[in-house]
């Protein structure tokens, strides 16, 4: 298994991804650059977070069409695994590859803190080996993280399963109250319809290291990699 | 066609220069300045580049300690030996005066600005504090103002990835027209890959980078340099906007240049702009320069040679690299998609030629434009306000010692000083870099891990200006000793400060006695803790014309160190049955405390009991129990006295607290006074004796005062609220005054 992390100009978390991949998961993990389009053989792509282009116009609106989105295209369509957080998600949607969008949140202000989520079901390979009844703290940093679809497309993924989380308390309710930005039904992340790209706004990679006292993020990594090898 | 004309002392004068500073320019260049060289000056002798002001009293602060690696105000920013081959470069600098105006735009290129500091010398920056004041938050004015430098912090810091890790917020009326808003930021390199603002070797190339110059923040140095008025208004184009995005695409394309081995001297264009980084790069080189002003990328046509050289444009940097890498430099800002554009070549002249499509429109020696170099330097005369007499005659016995102390307790906890910050911090991203371990686990200052390594960088910003306004001396020295305490109740070695001097106008003999007050306790703390000042920024001129000044603000930015990670303390109580003591000495002393000034309204009282010998005994105690692993939590008493401390440390765990107050003492003044040195900390009750011994055998004063509890906060027997409630109260203050 060999994941990649695209560069796009303004990326901000895709250090912190590389180094939970190598450091925390040990992984076989390389830096994608933007203006590239070579993917390297990576089987696993991420989108990391950040603010790319700036977010100038809509968040992920113009990553979408950097040279190296080409071939991640490519790669989603033969199959192959992508995931994009936080504004990886954003790009996700705005290229397509994932339903929805993500709108600002209710509140118009930037929110940065820990969440609970809860995992909708094991039939994905981020969630496969994740306990349903578990709340997992981690934690969002966005401006526009409210999730949107219209009731359409809102009743296919939930028919298809292809909600993956849904932001809930800590004792696991899924409420109004423990929606964190007015996502519709708490979505908190979603894939498409073959399951093999996926999209979420709060940081797994923020939640890996017991030196900042919460590992909770490193199940969902877990899930992908013993998956894959099994 | 290159403006000529020669100018007259009226011109000096509206630029904002003294008659006698505009007959020095006279005989410096040996002729009559054009105003292009008028304006050059203008800039560069102002108080906001020259220092002219504060710089006697300032060379008076201790520079020295055998980790420090670059000395203060020789380089962009201070530069710390953290052991293992590393350094940490971090400084403060102040943005008040255009976020007075523009409060989004003003925060946001503060913390533009102090980043490009910290990566000009070549380290990556890491975690970002801020310090801050507004005025009454019943004001719409404040809440406007607050609501724009939160969202500019936030947008900026975000967007450029680097986490917002603490910093503090002060409300009083003082600072209802003019705001302070400080922005540190720290960053970590390897010794040996650092660069400098230099420039040398006739013939290499010099380079502008990054953003295009526009008309914004032309004499925005000079504009920081005077009072706020009703025609400050007039200033706004002084006001620079910012560009996150540029600047982290500057931030990857200077480091990997830097990597490279061959640049010169770089320097960060903030107040003045072109000129003020190419004089001060080549006076620090003893070389000068050549430049082509026609060349520099610009956002407007027909820009004026003056306005070219003063443009305070944000996200550039001017670059000096050695000849023949001119591909190299261009090849790498080609890939982060920047400006890079050589606009002149280094010569051995010493001074600085700037010419416009040939035509020759300044020269002038760079050395008489910079501190050190010819700029003018100024004794400023103080004298002793009437106020600070009247102040020390607070007599403690005029306050009745029958309170509702459940009242006080209540009042306290929703005091803006006091109460949670919530509503402020989770607009900034405090969790990227995946380094910051405050977030979940809060310490008095911030703990940033280093990546790669078991160290940890301890943080912090610390003023409380009302102490400071009481008694300049023994404020400031206040301010130094709490910054030290938080990072020696978060388990870090004090090591280094970082100042940002925020006075009212230094022509005001009362406001400059205050700063000189505050150097000297300044001076004798930083000396007591081994914290040698690195650098800074001063900002004077934080008045208005019809409010006078703010209170005295000398913000304390302090690095600390932590070696081993097993020595992080956090401020929140463990478990139910924890025995809670105090380390330092209880006083009959409630002078300058929120209890006396927010709630009684007695404005008029001394600065707390301090004394710097007691404290520091203190400071070591705390360090030995940690490293001994004794206790289990730790949190110093500051603002709202040793109520709020208990209520802090147990709120953040949603437990209780139990205890009994010493009668020695009046009741209002043990649980609500401010006397300095003094900590809480909890222990497992398996560790009384060896705790109790320790703080025996060191001979420092304790006391046990009861233990943790599961929900209540109780005192004497009495319940005084649930943990519950006073969380909710404590927590959603700043929310409710600020979204209602």
């Amino acid at each position: 298994m060999k994941f990649g992390v695209i560069v796009f100009p303004g990326s901000n978390c895709d250090e912190d991804l590389y180094y939970v991949l190598k450091h925390h998961m040990q992984q076989e993990v390389v830096k994608l650059w933007h203006k590239d389009r070579d993917l390297q053989n990576c089987d696993f792509i991420f989108l990391p977070g950040g603010f790319s282009y700036g977010d100038y116009l809509r968040s992920g609106a113009i990553a979408r069409f950097s040279p190296i989105m080409e071939n991640v295209f490519n790669h989603a369509e033969k199959g192959g695994f992508v995931m994009g957080i936080c504004n990886g998600f954003q790009i996700l949607t705005e290229a397509h590859l994932l339903p929805g969008a993500l709108l600002h949140n209710d509140n118009r202000k930037f929110i940065c803190k820990n969440v609970f989520l809860k995992a909708e079901h094991n039939h994905s390979l981020i969630t496969s080996k994740l306990d349903l009844q578990k709340a997992y703290q981690i934690p969002i940093a966005h401006g526009e993280g409210r999730f949107y679809a219209d009731n359409n497309t809102l009743q296919e993924l939930n028919a298809n399963g292809q909600i993956l989380f849904r932001y809930c308390d800590a004792q696991g309710n899924v409420s109004e109250a423990s929606n964190a930005n007015g996502s519709l039904q708490n979505i908190a992340g979603v894939c498409n319809k073959s399951k093999n790209v996926f999209g979420m706004m709060p940081h797994p990679e923020r939640a890996a290291d017991t030196l900042l006292s919460n590992t909770d993020g490193r199940a969902l990594f877990q899930s992908i990699i013993e998956m894959v090898e099994a | 066609m290159i403006d000529n004309t020669i100018t007259t002392l009226e011109t000096a004068k509206k630029l904002g220069l003294l008659e006698e500073e505009f007959e020095k320019i006279k005989i410096i260049l040996g002729r009559i300045p054009n105003f292009t060289e008028l304006s050059i000056f203008s800039v560069m002798w102002s108080e906001h580049c020259s220092y002219k002001n504060s710089i006697t009293w300032l060379k008076k602060l201790p520079k020295d300690s055998p980790r420090m690696l670059a000395k203060a105000g020789e380089e962009n920013a201070g530069l710390v030996d953290i052991g293992d081959g590393l350094a940490c470069s971090f400084k403060i600098e102040s943005h008040n005066h255009p976020s007075a105006l523009e409060p989004y735009q003003g925060a946001a290129t503060g913390v533009g600005g102090i980043n490009r500091d910290i990566f000009t010398m070549g380290a990556r920056p890491i975690a970002l504090l801020n310090s801050l004041r507004f005025g009454n938050l019943k004001l719409d004015k404040t809440k406007w103002l607050i609501k724009g430098v939160v969202k500019g912090i936030g947008d900026y810091g975000n967007a450029f990835g680097i986490p917002t890790v603490g910093g503090e917020v002060y409300f009083d009326d003082c600072y209802n027209v003019n705001p302070l808003v400080n922005a540190f930021s720290a960053g970590i390199v390897a010794i040996g890959k650092t660069a400098s603002a230099t420039s040398y070797g006739v013939g290499n190339p010099v380079f502008i980078v990054g953003s295009a110059t526009g008309k914004d923040g032309i004499h925005g140095a000079a504009f920081a340099s005077k009072d706020i008025s009703e025609d400050s208004v007039n200033d706004l184009p002084a006001v620079q906007v910012g560009d996150p995005f540029q600047e982290k695409l500057l931030l990857e394309a200077t480091l990997e240049i830097i990597g490279k081995g061959s640049v010169i001297g770089i320097q960060d264009m903030g107040a003045a702009g072109i000129i003020c980084s190419t004089s001060e790069m080549s006076a620090k080189g003893e070389h000068g320069m050549d430049i082509w002003l026609d060349k520099v990328p610009t956002r407007q046509a027909n820009m004026k040679p003056f306005e070219i050289l003063l443009s305070e444009s944000q996200e550039r940097m001017l670059i000096v690299v050695e000849k023949g890498k001119e591909k190299e430099i261009q090849a790498i800002f080609d890939k982060w998609d920047l400006n890079c554009a050589q606009i002149g070549v280094v010569t051995d002249t010493k001074r600085l030629h700037f010419y416009m499509n040939n035509e020759l429109a300044a020269d002038v020696p760079a050395i008489d434009l910079v501190l050190g170099g010819g700029a003018p330097v100024y004794q400023r005369e103080y004298t002793e306000p009437a106020y600070y007499k009247e102040f020390k005659k607070f007599d403690l016995n005029s306050i009745d010692t029958t309170q509702d102390y459940k009242a006080i307790a209540s009042f306290l906890l929703k005091q803006p000083n006091i109460a949670s910050k919530r509503w402020i911090y989770e607009q900034y991203d405090s969790m990227v870099g995946t380094a910051n371990t405050n977030t979940n686990s809060p310490s008095d200052a911030s703990i940033v891990n280093v990546k790669g390594t078991d160290k940890s960088i301890v943080i912090t910003v610390d003023c409380n200006s009302r102490y400071v306004n009481a008694d300049p001396e023994e404020g400031c020295a206040i301010a130094v000793a709490e910054a030290a305490r938080n990072i020696v109740c978060s388990g870090g070695e004090p090591v280094a400060i970082t100042n940002c001097l925020n006075f009212g106008n230094p022509y005001n003999p009362e406001v400059y006695w205050q700063f000189v007050g505050a150097i000297k306790g300044m001076k004798k703390a930083c000396e007591k803790f081994s914290t040698p000042v690195t650098g800074g920024n001063v900002s004077f001129y934080n008045q208005s014309s019809y409010e006078g000044p703010v209170f005295p603000t000398p913000t304390i930015g302090m690095l600390g160190l932590m070696d081993d990670p097993t020595n992080r303390m956090t401020m929140n109580f463990k478990k139910e049955g924890d025995l809670i003591y105090l380390i330092g000495e209880s006083k009959n002393d409630i002078s300058s405390s929120e209890y006396l000034y927010g709630y009684l309204g007695i404005k008029a009282s001394t600065s707390p009991f301090f004394d710097l010998d007691k404290e520091f005994d203190v400071q070591n105690t705390v360090a030995e129990i940690i490293k001994k692993k004794l206790i289990a939590s730790a949190h110093d008493i500051s603002e709202g006295g040793l109520f709020v401390t208990l209520a802090e440390s147990a709120m953040a765990s949603k437990l209780g607290f139990e205890i009994t107050t010493d009668k020695n003492f009046r009741k209002d003044a043990y649980l609500f006074g401010e006397a300095q040195s003094r900590v809480v900390v909890s222990i497992s009750a398996e560790m009384q004796t060896e705790f109790e011994k320790i703080l025996q055998d060191r001979n420092t004063p304790f006391s046990k005062l009861g233990s943790v509890v599961a929900c209540d906060f109780i005192i004497d027997g009495e319940k005084f609220s649930n943990t519950n409630e006073s969380a909710l109260a404590y927590n959603n203050v700043l929310h409710e005054l600020l979204e209602q």
